[in-house]
């Protein structure tokens, strides 16, 4: 049953085999057990999951029953959840019982899905390796020595360790994508506008996406299904006719070409990651797929671009934060801009800091148009590398990250090298599309290996059986830590 | 030296929208602290501002009507500040691309006329309150107003005195309720100004430092604080001085004004797009089907009401003053089209001076234009003399008084034969009869020999006497044509 896709989890529930009030307990058991170890989430309510699986029950038995209704479904602790507390990973937030439900909370419970907890993460999604959490980093299941990446760390090694059958994570940077490579599981990051921000705490918010994140192609194609649809309260929220992500998952690839950026299988890609990364994409050729080398020649500005849009708008995102109506207040102050200057000094990690220090540099008077107007004017470029990639291919593929997961520790105290590790994940973000991460193999330490797989704007429903094309002739994303 | 005050003015006009500009929360006056602050007022966690379209509207009708361009795009932009009462830490406003761009505004000073030169106007969200009385050394915060749908309209400094600028306040207060966009309601602070002052000798084309004065909710406080500002630079650089840039706030109290800020302490904003909301695109249709329902204006009003019902320019000044008035006077002259002259004096008039007295405005007016047209049809057809009209309206007037509701919604009820009512009830009627007059003017010449005889002899005086004599004996209710006319040919 842990390995169990969703859809064999729904047939479970709708037979009768077994109620989601003992599936949600199973769960929540290993949960518990595992957590000390991984510290995949930072909240457990086994009162507030057994009453949304009892109510899921009373769906089923009433013939109510949605594709996941019953199902426990791990949130990420950035989606505002009523009644639970709502960290986002940070001491700012320690105290914060959201009144309300994010808009992909809310579809969830209108699916009937149960809330099995809220995962870890980096601070404020600021973070690749999830050591930036005010509630300690996540380790890796594969290797507790290793990281297992971020932001949406806690979601992924949830899944990784089947301590949750599927989990919700969010992607600004690859905050989906890096961290299911490093775990040896699938996410995907949607087009940008189809899964409404309302309710998820804000980081970059012209880059910031919600995405689901899975053990197979297959159940994130389900969960998709639940979490993408217009929203008004988002004005950047597509308007869009519901998609099925499951309609082509079958689709045989004969014919389908393949980009292979010539930047993306340079010196930087680790060895280890560069021969699992081929032997997909061998795999692919055998399903038919055609390779064809395409150029996308701005890859090395994304980071530094990457790097002044998202801490400009973090810093302003991030200022309603002022200890005055919610969430941390120092204990002691002795003026208004001392109670500001202390609330936020100790409710912040020191990588929030730098972000808040970078954004509000960039947006500053006579940096503004050298850094911020510049840096829109590389993201427009940017996004016409890959308009022009896909007129040459359907489907871009690389690394999703250079290595596989690093240590502990390893780069904490090395920011560059921290933001390097999202190199290939950050263009997909300036450019809006969506991409996802699934996994081929294994490298160093036996340690997973993800390919990126990046689509045109909407084509979900094509990357989601690119994907599912390839899960379905191999078993790496069967594999579970020991 | 002879000295030039130079002013620009910020207004701040609060769109009269029925909720706020980016959530659904109610923008309704005295709701206790925080009950109209929902979950987006609160910047709670993960919350995003919607643009509300009605507050568009209203920008695009101001824009119309001042003969601004509407840019499409626009764009609204973040201004980052700390401050309790601003819960996200920024106010979304518009910087760099304003929904209004240019425009004019004119209006009459004396005789002159006199046109200011719009910057522009854009969209902005005001702030909540500061509460610092009542709470033992804390502050309160209350977020009722954090979210009202503000236009900021921002004019050239192309204003040379505080008549000038008062004028201008005022006509731009009656634009806004005109179009009605905004109530006007300045105790509430639904209409703000902030004034942009510098002095300069007279006849130098470079402008001075300013000095910006905040906190000026009242005609009155904006032509002090702007006189008394002139003033303060005035004597400083007649002192050898020179003025520093600053933000001041108006006292009213001991009226002078006091520095808040100077330029030095002036806070980056970092001003940049809001990544949460869309450029604002405002297709051409809207604009057409804005300007579509956009009413007359007070000018164009003005000029209408000097060509087609020959009023004088003064009159038709008075009657576009504001859009009460003007509606009351139209609806007036709907009801007796034949004499839109006697409507004028009439609204001017009484009525004006009636509500006066009793500190209403002609939307309060308790008397139907109908009612008001029919006492007037009765001084036409003689039935009353205008002397006694005013008798009449007087009764009219404390019949009605009592009612709380203006005109318009009383109209459906008005009792068209009140006046009537009055007239009979009360024998204010005119001695019509000509028989009648005949009869009173014989006992008259019959009793008064003395007065007929210097007549006679050729004093007018004492015909006027004769005349007074048949109207007292009237009791005021005959037609004093009527008595001039028949006393003249009996005394031939």
């Amino acid at each position: 049953m842990l390995n169990s896709s969703l859809s064999q989890l729904s047939a479970l529930l709708a037979e009768k085999k077994i109620s989601s009030a003992e599936l949600t307990a199973e769960f929540l058991k290993r949960a518990r057990a595992l957590n000390p170890r991984y510290n995949a989430f930072i909240t457990l309510s086994e009162e507030a999951s057994l009453a949304q699986a009892r109510a899921a029950d009373l769906m089923i038995a009433s013939g109510d029953a949605k594709p996941l209704t019953g199902v426990p479904i791990a949130q990420k602790d950035i989606f505002c959840t009523k009644g639970w507390l709502t960290t986002c990973g940070s001491r700012m937030l320690s105290n914060f019982v959201s009144p309300y439900d994010a808009a992909v909370i809310e579809r969830f419970n209108a699916a009937g899905a149960v809330n099995i907890g809220k995962t870890n993460m980096d601070e404020f999604a600021m973070g690749s390796s999830n050591e930036t959490s005010f509630y300690g980093p996540v380790r890796n299941p594969w290797d507790v020595a290793a990281v297992p990446g971020g932001s949406s760390g806690g979601s992924a090694c949830a899944v990784a360790a089947r301590m949750a059958p599927a989990a919700t994570g969010t992607d600004t940077g690859g905050s989906i994508r890096q961290p299911a490579s490093l775990c040896g599981i699938s996410g995907l990051k949607p087009t940008y506008g189809l899964a409404s921000r309302y309710g998820m705490i804000a980081f970059a918010s012209s880059l910031d996406q919600a995405g689901p994140m899975a053990k197979s192609a297959e159940d994130l194609a389900l969960m998709l299904n639940v979490m993408t649809g217009f929203d008004p309260r988002d004005s950047t929220s597509l308007q869009r006719e519901p998609e099925d992500y499951t309609r082509d998952l079958r689709k045989p690839l004969e014919g389908m070409r393949i980009g292979l950026p010539k930047e993306y299988f340079v010196d930087e890609i680790s060895d280890d990651v560069a021969r699992a990364v081929e032997a997909s994409i061998a795999e692919y050729r055998k399903l038919g797929a055609k390779t064809v080398e395409v150029s996308l020649p701005n890859t090395s500005l994304s980071v530094p671009v990457y790097y002044v849009l998202a801490p400009a708008e973090a810093s302003s995102n991030l200022s309603r934060f002022d200890g005055v109506r919610y969430g941390y207040r120092a204990p002691k102050y002795d003026d208004l801009n001392d109670m500001y200057c202390k609330s936020r000094a100790q409710g912040f990690g020191a990588e929030v800091k730098r972000r808040i220090l970078i954004g509000t540099y960039v947006l500053s008077h006579g940096y503004y148009d050298a850094y911020y107007i510049q840096a829109q004017k590389l993201r427009r470029l940017i996004a016409q590398d890959f308009a022009e990639a896909f007129e040459q291919c359907d489907i871009i593929m690389g690394p999703t990250s250079p290595t596989v997961a690093f240590d502990l520790g390893e780069k904490s105290n090395d920011p560059v090298q921290m933001y390097l590790s999202d190199a290939y994940t950050i263009a997909v973000n300036l450019a809006g599309l969506p991409g996802m991460s699934i996994p081929v193999g294994f490298g160093q330490k036996n340690r997973p290996v993800g390919l990126h797989i990046v689509g045109n704007y909407f084509s979900e429903a094509q990357m989601l059986n690119v994907a599912h094309q390839y899960q379905s002739v191999t078993d790496w994303h069967t594999r579970m830590p020991g | 030296m002879q000295w030039e005050t130079v002013i620009g003015l910020e207004v701040h006009a609060q769109l009269s929208t029925q909720s706020k500009i980016f959530s659904g929360a109610s923008i309704a006056f005295g709701a206790a602290p925080n009950a109209e602050a929902c979950a987006v007022d609160l910047a709670l966690p993960g919350v995003l501002p919607v643009l509300n379209r009605g507050a568009v509207e209203r920008a695009i009708r101001f824009g119309l009507a001042v003969g601004a361009k509407i840019n499409s795009p626009s764009i609204f932009a973040r201004k980052n500040y700390f401050y309790p009462d601003l819960p996200k830490g920024y106010q979304i406003s518009q910087y760099e691309l304003p929904v209004v761009e240019g425009g004019t505004v004119m209006f009459h000073v004396a005789e002159t006329e006199k046109t200011v030169r719009l910057v522009r106007a854009h969209l902005e969200e005001d702030a909540g309150k500061s509460l610092h009385e009542d709470f033992h050394g804390m502050t309160g915060i209350d977020l009722n107003r954090a979210g009202t749908p503000l236009l900021e309209i921002v004019s050239e400094p192309d204003m040379r005195s505080s008549a000038e600028a008062v004028a201008y306040a005022k006509t731009l207060h009656s634009l806004v309720r005109w179009i009605n966009i905004c109530d006007g309601n300045m105790q509430e602070g639904s209409f703000r100004c902030d004034a942009n002052v510098s002095v300069r000798p007279r006849g130098s084309g470079r402008l001075g430092t300013r000095c910006e004065i905040k906190n000026l909710n009242s005609f009155r406080f904006l032509e002090k604080a702007i006189d008394h500002e002139a003033r303060r630079q005035i004597e400083i650089i007649e002192d050898g001085g020179t003025i520093q840039q600053q933000t001041r706030l108006y006292d009213p109290d001991r009226d002078e004004t006091r520095a808040m800020r100077s330029k030095e302490d002036a806070q980056d904003y970092r001003y940049f797009p809001d990544p949460d909301l869309l450029p604002l695109e405002i297709p051409s249709s809207w604009i057409s089907e804005v300007r579509d329902v956009l009413p007359e204006l007070p000018a164009q009003m003005r000029s209408r009401l000097e060509r087609d019902y020959g009023l004088s320019s003064y009159d038709a000044e008075t009657l576009t003053a504001d859009r009460e008035i003007a509606d009351y006077f139209v609806a007036v002259v709907s009801n007796l089209p034949s004499d839109p002259k006697l409507c004028a004096n009439w609204v001017m008039g009484e009525t004006s001076a009636y509500l006066n007295d009793a500190g209403k405005s002609f939307e309060h007016c308790p008397l139907s234009p109908g009612e008001l047209a029919q006492l007037l049809t009765r001084i036409k057809d003689g039935t009353i003399s205008g002397k006694m009209a005013k008798e009449v309206f007087r009764q009219m007037w404390s019949r009605r008084s009592e009612q709380e509701t203006g005109w318009k919604s009383l109209q459906a009820k008005t009792d068209q034969s009140l006046v009537d009512q009055i007239i009979e009830s009360q024998g204010l009627k005119q001695i019509s009869d000509s028989g009648a007059v005949e009869k009173l003017i014989d006992e008259v010449i019959a009793t008064n020999p003395k007065s007929v005889e210097e007549f006679k002899a050729g004093k007018e005086k004492a015909f006027n006497a004769l005349v007074g004599q048949v109207m007292k004996a009237a009791r005021g209710k005959a037609n004093p044509a009527q008595v001039n006319e028949i006393l003249r040919s009996k005394l031939k």
